[in-house]
This record gives structure tokens, C-alpha cells and sequence, in this order.
């Protein structure tokens, strides 16, 4: 990173990056609030959606909708093109091999429970046990908490530095022959940390152990490649890559999903119900019971597109440039201390201020148009680690702009006049 | 015209900045425990009471500056009321921060500066987590009172 003096602002319209004409496409950034312009930092909560998929979900409204995979119809034949087209996408996006390794769930937390109870339940015993980390989501902790008590599994943590950075020493430590899974987050939702996913996973198969990835925070900000990862599951949701909520991603390696015991019972998961038993579907239906929230995929797959045509690898750039501007800003206010500065993070700016509570934070920020998150952001280890109730979060997309840092920071400086 | 320091007034900073009966009252005959898990608000009350009437009131924990004034108004308010009087008090503030009707300025005194809870419906509880647990305290609970 530059020191914070050298720093300058970016312009809104370089040739990499026309900031401007990315805003134009998100029809919710065009708006005020409490009389100023809205400056959306909350994109770690959820992103704001584009124009092109708000219009994908209103035009399957208006012409397609109908169900999948049943109707000899013609609309059920196009939503099941489009639904199915999603998937392709979703595929080709992380890099899978093959369409079967996609299944389609309400968001990153029902996919992490779905490994947990279909692939953990049957697979882990007492004295197995399961390593998670200290900077999850609980998304990516209770889940495995719930298992430990269902099969006698041991939970352990990996803890991590005054940095917010994993300690892979510890890591080492903690595995053993009997270490099943190793669930870790791409990317730390309430610190920005991105960790070394490689280096774990590639340890974790080492002792036999599986790994699942949460990546609800990296696909919107990093290129991810499931294949050169070698990860075993990887969970994400739409609504943080600028797509619909209640649609989310699990994708699994085709040999490991197979020998999974379906997660739910119902329609569209079987071949054939009798009354004494039924054959289940194969990949990936075996996992989608009932009907599936079909606007979503396709909304998913316009987010997709989206995502594409913008180039994920000049917006990232963009954000960590944008990253740096906020942090050479923020760390020339008297009295905020940044929480969470490893060197490799991405996105967002956790931060304290004085004895200020970041509710006070957020419902001041929230007075000058301004949208943060202010609480434990659903990381208490995390808050408890460095032993404080909460912090203020600003996280970024690639819509955001330098100017809008300046007005994050102004609000901060007005938090400060209010109470010191 | 909005302005923050409608909510903001001078009288919550002062009061969170420096909370009256703020701390542990060591001879409490009734101590019971508040806790906002939204947001982690935790207060913990202390009250003395004899012959209907609240003798000493103190708390202390950790919360927003709304909660904290909150709780540095209300053990203002409440040394040396009846039980009768805490009960109405207690009424009379919820109509202030949770309803549209006119409340009485009067009696509320100094509270009438949290006022302005009411157009931030994500902190009405941080205003009010402090009197629900006098409320449930005066009643004789002693599980710890949550609000969510």
C-alpha cells in the first residue's frame, strides 16, 4: 500500500474505470436521502442491483413465468432454458466442470448448512473433528456448532492477529488425521481480510480433509476459480454480487455431492416415488426440492452477465484503489482506530471512533445520506477478539467514488463534533 | 428541516458523556439485568426500594449514547417516586418515544430530549431498554429482560 500522503484522489472516468457510467446502470444510487445524495456503503450487507437485472426479473414476470422442468408448455420450456442457462453461467464464472456441480439454494448460509448436514451428518463421528476460524461469519460457524453437537465432532478455531490476519502456525497445529473439515471464508465479512485459501486447503488435503469455502464476500470483489482453488464446496449468494436475494450458490466436487444423501425431500429431487421408498434425481436436482426461486437464478445469471461485461478484474482494481483512498483518509482522523489492517484486504473499513458507539456512528452517518453498518456485522468472535461490543463498517463496490470517501469522512468528522 | 441534533440534543451528550447514578449500589435489594442483543446494549439496574417507593436507583453497563442517556434520565427521574408514580412515569415515556399522541411535557421533565427516538424506529429500543427493565424489575422479574 502508499503511504497515506501519496495518495491521491482517483478520477471518476480513467480510462480503466468510468465510475460514472458504472453509477448510471444502478438506478437506487440515483436518488437522495434526508436531502442529500445517498452514498451507499453497506455493499458488504447486500449490493445494489443494476438496471439490466431488475429488468431480466420484470421481463420473467411479465413473459416467461411458469414452472421448470415439468410443463410440456412452451413458457416452462423457456424458463427452463433460462434457468438452466443460469447455471451454465454460474459454472463458467467460478470455473467448475461441469453443470451437475451447481446447485441452486436461498443464499450462502442454507448451502454451508446443506454440506454440513448432508455431507458432515453422515460422514463425521465422535473425535472427528472440524476446523473453522475465529473470523467467520456465523453463517460459517453455527452450522458446524450445530453438527459438532449432532455427531460428537470437536470444533476448533483458527485464531488471528491484532491484524485480522489468520494464524497459520496455529492452523498447523490444529490439524490432525482426525481433522474432517476445514470451513474457512474467502474473504472476512466484517474485516475485509482475504485469506490465504491455497496454502489451507492445500494443508487440509494433506491430513484427508475437506474443505468448504465461504465465499459470500469475494465474488463480487475477486476472480474466483474453484478448480485452481481445489477447494471441495464453495458457497456464495446473488444479492452481494448485484443480484436478486433468496438466490444463493453451492458448488460441490461432482464425486462428493454424488455420494451425499439428498438435504430436503420433495418434488423435482426424484425420479420416482412409490409409497415405500423413492429414487432420487441426479446431480444437481437431488439437491433443488420444490420449486426453486426460478426469477432468482435468472436474475442471478443477468448479475452474471453483468459482472462480465464490467470486467471483475478492473473493478477489483478500482476497489483496492478506492480501499487505499479511504484508508489514507481515515487515518487522518484524530481518534479513529481501523480495525482489521491485514495486508491483504479488500473492500472494507472497519473502524472505532473515540469512545463514540457505532450506533450513534451509524444513525449520524445515516443523517447525511449516509448508509454504513454498525453493530458485530454477525462476527461476535470476531468483536470479542479485539474486545470491543462493535464497529462502524463502510464496505465498497465498484460504484462507489472517492468523493463519496470524502463524505464518509466529513460525517465522521461531524460524529466527532457532536460528542467530543 | 431534518437535523441530527434533534436526536443528538445537548442533553443526551451531556448525559452519556457523563451518566448520573452511574455504577453498583452495593445494598440493592433488587438488581436485574437488561440486554438489547441487535445491538449489544447491556445495562444492569440496581433499585432500593421500601414502602412503595423507590429509595436509590443506580446502573451501569455499556450501550449507544441513546440507551446510556436514557438510562442516566430515567434513575434521575425515578429516585424518591412511588411505585405508582415509576408505573406512570414509565407510560407516560412510552407514549413520548413509541406512539404519535401527544404526551405530557410536563411530567416528563427532562425526557422530553428523547423526543426525537421516535423518528428512528431502529433506536427506540435502545431509548427504551432501560425502562423495560425497571418495568419487569418493579414487577418482580428476575430473569434478565431482552429487547429485540
Amino acid at each position: 500500500m502508499n503511504k497515506p500522503d501519496t495518495i491521491n484522489k482517483i478520477s471518476n472516468n480513467t480510462s480503466n474505470f468510468d465510475v460514472d457510467k458504472v453509477r448510471a446502470d444502478f438506478p437506487v444510487l440515483q436518488q437522495q436521502l434526508r436531502g442529500k445524495p445517498l452514498v451507499y456503503l453497506d455493499n458488504a450487507a447486500t449490493a445494489q442491483k443494476p438496471e439490466s437485472v431488475i429488468d431480466t426479473l420484470a421481463t420473467y414476470y411479465r413473459k416467461t413465468n411458469a414452472n421448470i422442468h415439468r410443463g410440456v408448455h412452451s413458457l416452462s420450456e423457456k424458463a427452463t432454458a433460462e434457468y438452466e442457462s443460469a447455471r451454465t453461467k454460474v459454472q463458467a464464472f467460478i470455473n467448475a466442470d461441469s453443470t451437475q456441480e451447481i446447485v441452486f439454494v436461498r443464499g450462502a448460509t442454507e448451502a454451508i448448512n446443506l454440506v454440513a448436514q448432508s455431507f458432515g451428518r453422515t460422514t463425521l463421528t465422535t473425535g472427528d473433528e472440524i476446523i473453522i476460524t475465529e473470523l467467520e461469519h456465523h453463517s460459517n460457524i453455527v452450522p458446524w456448532q450445530i453438527l459438532s453437537e449432532q455427531t460428537g465432532a470437536i470444533l476448533k478455531y483458527i485464531p488471528i492477529n491484532d491484524a485480522g490476519e489468520l494464524i497459520l502456525e496455529k492452523f498447523a497445529g490444529l490439524l490432525n488425521e482426525n481433522t474432517r473439515i476445514v470451513a474457512v471464508g474467502h474473504i472476512s465479512n466484517a474485516l475485509g481480510t482475504i485469506n490465504p485459501l491455497k496454502t489451507i486447503i492445500d494443508k487440509a488435503h494433506a491430513v484427508g480433509a475437506k474443505v468448504v469455502i465461504d465465499g459470500a464476500q469475494a465474488v463480487p470483489h475477486t476472480k474466483v476459480d474453484v478448480k485452481a482453488l481445489n477447494c471441495d464446496f464453495y458457497a456464495f449468494s446473488g444479492h452481494k454480487l448485484f443480484g436478486p436475494t433468496g438466490i444463493g450458490v453451492l458448488y460441490g466436487k461432482q464425486a462428493l455431492l454424488e455420494a451425499m444423501p439428498p438435504y430436503q425431500g420433495g418434488g423435482d429431487m426424484i425420479q420416482r416415488v412409490t409409497m415405500a421408498n423413492s429414487i432420487y434425481n441426479d446431480l444437481p436436482y437431488k439437491f433443488e426440492a420444490g420449486t426453486p426461486h426460478i426469477a432468482g437464478v435468472i436474475g442471478l445469471g443477468a448479475a452474471i452477465d453483468y459482472v462480465n461485461h464490467l470486467g471483475l478484474v478492473a473493478a477489483a482494481q478500482y476497489e483496492i484503489e478506492l480501499l487505499n483512498y479511504a484508508n489514507a483518509q481515515a487515518s487522518q482522523v484524530p481518534g479513529l482506530t481501523l480495525v482489521g489492517t491485514a495486508k491483504n484486504k479488500t473492500s472494507i473499513l472497519s473502524f472505532t471512533l473515540d469512545k463514540i458507539h457505532p450506533h450513534d456512528i451509524g444513525t449520524i452517518l445515516d443523517g447525511e445520506g449516509i448508509a454504513i453498518r454498525a453493530g458485530h456485522h454477525c462476527a461476535m468472535p470476531v468483536m470479542e477478539r479485539f474486545n470491543i461490543p462493535a464497529t462502524a463498517r463502510a464496505s465498497f463496490a465498484f460504484y462507489n467514488t472517492c468523493d463519496e470517501v470524502d463524505a464518509l469522512i466529513a460525517a465522521i468528522k461531524k460524529c466527532q463534533r457532536i460528542f467530543n | 428541516m431534518f437535523d441530527i441534533k434533534d436526536l443528538y440534543q445537548e442533553v443526551i451528550v451531556d448525559h452519556n458523556r457523563s451518566p448520573r447514578n452511574f455504577g453498583k449500589l452495593d445494598d440493592a435489594d433488587t438488581t436485574l439485568e437488561g440486554y438489547n442483543p441487535l445491538c449489544g446494549d447491556k445495562l444492569t439496574l440496581y433499585l432500593k426500594t421500601s414502602d412503595g417507593k423507590i429509595n436509590d436507583i443506580a446502573f451501569d453497563g455499556s450501550g449507544c449514547a441513546i440507551s446510556v442517556a436514557s438510562a442516566s434520565l430515567m434513575t434521575d427521574a425515578m429516585k424518591g417516586k412511588s411505585l405508582h408514580e415509576a408505573e406512570a412515569l414509565f407510560s407516560a415515556f412510552h407514549n413520548l418515544v413509541a406512539t404519535d399522541d401527544d404526551y405530557d411535557a410536563a411530567h416528563l421533565g427532562k425526557l422530553t430530549a428523547l423526543a426525537g427516538v421516535k423518528d428512528y424506529p431502529a433506536r427506540v429500543k435502545c431509548a427504551s431498554l432501560c425502562w423495560h427493565t425497571l418495568h419487569a424489575a418493579l414487577k418482580g422479574q428476575n430473569t434478565p429482560v431482552k429487547t429485540e
